[in-house]
């Protein structure tokens, strides 16, 4: 051990039998099992750990938890690298790597801690002021600078090599903090029979009770319920678990760390996000000690008193030899004691004129000295503090330190009850926040309550536990803990007015915002703390203000000459500390971020060549790389192979809606915008859905089975929503229609096979079924069986050319398509991918997903003759409606290339020859393709219909490439208008 | 997250629901020709504090249609059933 060492021979909850080897900024030091690196550090005699984030002050630690404002510091490298992590809540692990952040070129020397000087000029709203102008030009130009100047600490940018898992939870009662109140809820819920969840974001249960020393009653209760609760087979101990958010339906966030410690983590997820549903909540999350402010209260070895009691009765760490202990209330006078006790030279300028006589007494006794009424006026010291003037009421004093201890009172760790919308309350008799009124299902207890004293809070504890179970339906009777009575009375609240003087007096430590920019705020009229806060930055950082929010409320109040009900307190949302978005995203990265459905002959396409592509859910074949080089040339000469001879194509993904019941018929008549009442059994109808405002829902086809029997398919994208809209209407609208809907899309194998040679080849592959035009004529279905499964064909056409859809029961359809193949290679069929088909159906000017996009009806679309006079379907009044029949809505329109050399594009706006290229235009195109039947790129487009003339010529901009491409408007029909090819 | 009583698989986090709107609106008979009618029923919607009927499909469960009964302020649920009457 070297001559820095802080750390004490014996005590505190470390293991000196496992040293813990680590590095700071690249130096080796060591800390013990047990040590977080903050404690570590500091047993090292490490004071400087950072620099702040905007004017590049020096900084140490001041806390011992997640309300650290100042040492953050970043974790690992490449892909492991992880910024801004409070050293206060890092456990010590071998081989543990941190750096300093926010200093260049080193954390002693940083060439920005010079924006100090210009401080004067880097007040609250400083850039924007001087940079944004009133153009904004120049925050345009400065921005990046000033960027790169402010900040913490910088993400990696490697991909994340480490595993997270998400997890689903289930309790009757969570407990939400792990220090005497919720140790005692958690007991009470327990004892009462109630499945606990006990959730406490350290690494050790006790809370505030590990910062007593270890020889005291306090270390014996704590173990003494420790090992009860763990002895309950229902409750979970969920130490290293931060509870970040309370959400609707009992429902926590709960992020913990696993790995930390583990040297050998591999297979086990570095974090888990765990949502946990608890039927009831009990928060005892406790209470965060309040700085003091006064000027260069941010310097190294100024701490929080709390902190410095939790090193040295924790840690085993002396933080400072002579310590000024400079406080508001009784608790911190404690760690005054236990400081002078460890051998500690302590002050106590304790800024009340009469402390208690027993604070004195004990102070006599231990060779304390006290100053009252004093306060701290002036620090000195650049890099660490290493003395002190007190200002007292008469007098003034210089005093040696190497530690400044502050406390000026607790705020009640109040977030996570707020996340739902509940506004924390003011007391007065605490001058703090505590919760507002909770939903029944929540419960508060111990400091988070007000109640600070020990006692009162074990007590208290036990109630909302017994309250908490009960109000799960357990009741069992439970026994009150052990007593647990530290003496820990609560003085008066008596609050700092602050203090003037030369230097910063810093209010959010981490925003690096001072009691100047909230008396700027004031002046400039940010009198509203949320106007407050955006204005300053202040609490915006990544401790969302946990030691800074009241006392820059009570500053702004005393600018205000208002109290602090009046002034407010801005809301609480979640996360209470940063969660990673790893730990969010779990296992649901790469090829697991969403589910992948496949087709039944997904395992073919694959092993075939396909290129596949992403619809949705859905993978799709692409194209046939055996078909050309690129998707270009490929879809050309698929579609050429259908239309001259056959192809096959996989469309299991179609939605497949099995339609039953007497009123099926009737059900059918009203959903789709033309009639099927009156199609006979066996044959099939292509169909349009409408929305209720009258926009065109869906597409597809519907086939008879039997006379109560239909078989609906939709588009592959609309499946689920159409599925879901005819439940819809026959739960709610006409539950007298007696009919039963249900998909049975994956049931259902499909392929189309479409050509001139398409019969020749069905009847080569499926002898001894009749596949002739007089048995199976266009729009009608055949049912049979093959290999033992269902089968149905139904003669329908997408391309134009002739064509079947084949149906087969999904476990067969690989074999059925792999058959059909084969019987028809000597045809020439092969397969064709989604590509082709879009490009088939744009010849044929069938509308798909680009023109039927939620904007279109069926008149814009050419469809209005399928509704003729029909009254009585969904959507039909509105599509009526005026608007919906303006001469100018744009209206389906083919649209062909007349450059030679030149291509249409999907999504070029069109617009009249000779017009300015500029604003909407008059319509766009939808769809494009080549046509190799045409010999040129052929094209569907919404146009004004009062503009849409056919023949006339207009120009179609493509700014993205800057091209400007002439097209005559035709019918949208281009290839077989009278049906030829798909009939006979 | 909601946690919705669905009266036939439980309670169930709300990602398994499908949101449907409005329940207290009356919709048209399917043949009424008043456009006045169908307008009331697809645009005009009140945005009530407190008390609210809507909507809501169990997709991923029993794919039944309930009324859930929830306070738009708290997001408290007092009541959830079968958004179906009769018995078809």
């Amino acid at each position: 051990m070297n001559s820095r060492n802080k750390r004490l021979p014996s005590g505190g909850r470390i293991d000196r039998a496992r040293p813990v080897d680590f590095t700071f900024d690249g130096k080796k030091l060591c800390g013990f099992h047990g040590d977080t690196l903050a404690s570590a550090l500091l047993a090292n005699d490490v004071a400087l750990v950072g620099r702040s984030f905007k004017y590049h002050r020096p900084r140490g630690i001041f806390s011992a938890g997640p309300e650290e404002p100042n040492a953050l510091v970043t974790l690992g490298t490449g892909g492991r690298r992880e910024p801004n992590l409070p050293a206060t809540t890092l456990e010590l692990a071998d081989g543990m790597a941190a750096e300093s952040q926010n200093r260049w070129p080193s954390l002693g020397f940083d060439i920005q801690s010079v924006n100090g000087l210009f401080a004067p000029f880097l007040s609250a709203g400083f850039y924007y002021k001087t940079f944004m102008g009133p153009t904004r030009r120049a925050w345009m130009f400065y921005e990046h600078f000033i960027r790169r100047a402010a900040g913490l600490g910088r993400a990696g940018v490697d991909a994340d090599p480490d595993q997270y898992e998400v997890r689903h939870a289930f309790c009757d009662v969570a407990v939400i903090g792990g220090g005497p109140a919720g140790l005692s809820a958690a007991r009470a819920a327990a004892t009462a029979g109630a499945r606990v969840a006990l959730i406490e974001q350290d690494f050790l249960f006790g809370g505030q009770l590990l910062s007593k020393r270890t020889d005291g009653g306090a270390a014996a209760w704590l173990a003494t319920i420790e090992a009860e609760l763990r002895g309950f087979e229902n409750v979970t101990m969920m130490a290293r678990t931060t509870a970040f958010g309370v959400y609707d339906g009992g429902v926590l966030g709960l992020v913990g760390q696993q790995g930390n410690v583990d040297p050998d983590r591999a297979g086990s997820p570095r974090q888990v996000f765990t949502m946990l549903r608890a039927c009831s909540i009990v928060f005892a999350a406790g209470a965060i000690e309040r700085p003091l402010v006064f000027p260069d209260n941010d310097r190294p070895g100024v701490m929080l008193a709390s902190a410095a009691r939790a090193y040295l009765n924790r840690f085993a760490v002396l933080p400072g030899k002579r310590v000024v202990v400079a406080i508001t209330n009784d608790s911190a006078w404690r760690a005054a004691f236990d400081l002078a006790v460890a051998g500690a030279e302590v002050t106590v300028a304790d800024l009340r004129p009469v402390p208690a006589s027993y604070l004195l007494a004990e102070a006599a006794r231990l060779g304390v000295s006290v100053r009252t009424g004093a306060r701290i006026a002036r620090i000195r010291g650049a890099h660490r503090v290493n003395a002190v003037t007190l200002a007292g009421p008469k007098t003034q004093a210089d005093i040696a330190c190497d530690l400044v201890c502050v406390s000026g009172g607790w705020s009640p760790t109040v977030h996570l009850t707020s996340h739902l919308g509940v506004r924390p309350i003011y007391r007065g008799d605490i001058d703090g926040f505590i919760p507002g009124a909770l939903p029944a299902s929540q419960f508060v207890a111990g400091s988070i309550a007000g109640q600070y004293a020990t006692a009162e809070a074990v007590e208290a504890g036990h109630r909302a536990g017994v309250e908490a179970a009960s109000f799960c339906g357990k009741s069992k009777p439970a026994r009150a803990p052990a007593k647990l009575d530290l003496r820990d009375t609560v003085s008066t609240p008596f609050r700092d007015p602050g203090s003037a003087g030369r230097g910063k007096a810093f209010v959010d430590f981490q925003m690096d915002v001072t009691v100047a920019d909230i008396a700027l705020a004031h002046r400039e009229g940010y009198e509203s703390v949320e106007h407050l806060k955006r204005y300053t930055t202040l609490g915006m950082g990544t401790d969302q203000g946990k030691t800074s929010n009241f006392s820059a409320l009570a500053a702004m109040a005393a600018l205000c000459d208002a109290t602090i009900p009046e002034t407010g307190v801005t809301a609480f949302r979640p996360p209470y500390t940063p969660v990673a978005i790893g730990a969010l995203a779990g296992r649901a990265v790469g090829h697991h971020f969403k589910p992948f459905r496949r087709t039944p002959m997904h395992d073919w396409h694959q092993a075939n060549g396909a290129e596949m592509l992403e619809v949705g859910l859905w993978m799709r074949p692409w194209f046939y790389r055996n078909s050309g080089r690129d998707v270009n040339e490929a879809y050309v000469a698929e579609m050429r192979m259908v239309r001259e001879a056959a192809g096959l194509m996989d469309i299991s993904t179609l939605g497949k809606i099995d339609v039953q019941g007497p009123d099926a018929a009737i059900f059918l008549d009203r959903v789709y915008a033309n009639g099927f009442a009156k199609l006979p059994v066996g044959r099939a109808r292509y169909g349009v859905m409408l929305r209720d405002d009258g926009i065109v829902f869906d597409d597809g086809t519907t086939t008879r089975l039997s006379e109560n029997s239909f078989f609906m398919t939709t588009s592959t994208a609309k499946a689920a929503d159409v599925l879901s809209r005819l439940e819809f209407l026959l739960d709610t609208a006409w539950p007298e229609l007696r009919v039963a809907v249900t998909s049975v899309s994956d049931e259902w194998a499909a392929m189309s096979i479409a050509g001139p040679k398409s019969r020749d080849l069905l009847s080569a592959a499926l002898p001894g079924i009749d596949v002739s035009n007089e048995a199976l004529p266009h729009m009608s279905l055949l049912e049979s069986a093959w290999q033992g499964k269902s089968l149905r064909i139904l003669r329908l056409s997408y391309s134009g050319e002739r064509a079947y859809e084949v149906y087969v029961g999904a476990s067969a359809g690989e074999r059925l398509w792999t058959h059909l193949l084969a019987a028809g290679e000597p045809l020439g069929l092969k397969p064709y991918g989604v590509e082709a088909l879009g490009a088939l159906r744009v010849e044929k000017g069938h509308v798909a997903g680009p023109e039927i996009d939620g904007r279109t009806t069926l008149d814009d679309l050419g469809l209005g003759r399928m509704a003729g006079k029909r009254t009585g379907f969904v959507g039909d009044v509105l599509r009526r409606r005026p608007a919906f029949q303006a001469a100018d809505r744009h209206r389906l329109v083919g649209l062909e290339c007349v450059e030679e050399g030149q291509r249409l594009r999907g999504g070029a706006i069109l617009f009249k020859l000779g017009e300015a290229i500029q604003g909407h235009g008059h319509g766009r195109i939808t769809s494009v393709t080549y046509s190799p039947t045409l010999g040129k790129y052929i094209g569907l487009g919404l146009f004004a219909g009062d503009l849409a003339i056919e023949g006339t010529e207009v120009l179609a901009a493509y700014p993205m490439k800057k091209e400007q491409v002439r097209a005559r408007i035709v019918s949208p029909v281009f290839l077989d208008p009278e049906g030829k090819r798909l009939r006979g | 997250m909601l946690r919705i009583e669905c009266p036939c698989c439980g309670p169930r986090d709300h990602d398994e629901f499908r949101y449907g709107g409005d329940a207290s609106l009356v919709r048209p008979a399917h043949d009424d020709p008043v456009p006045e009618a169908w307008y009331r029923y697809v645009y005009v919607r009140k945005n009530p504090v407190g008390p609210h009927r809507e909507f809501w499909q169990h997709v991923t469960g029993c794919r039944q249609w309930l009324v859930v009964e929830r306070d738009t302020r708290t997001h408290l649920i007092a009541s959830v059933s079968f958004a179906r009457k009769s018995p078809a």
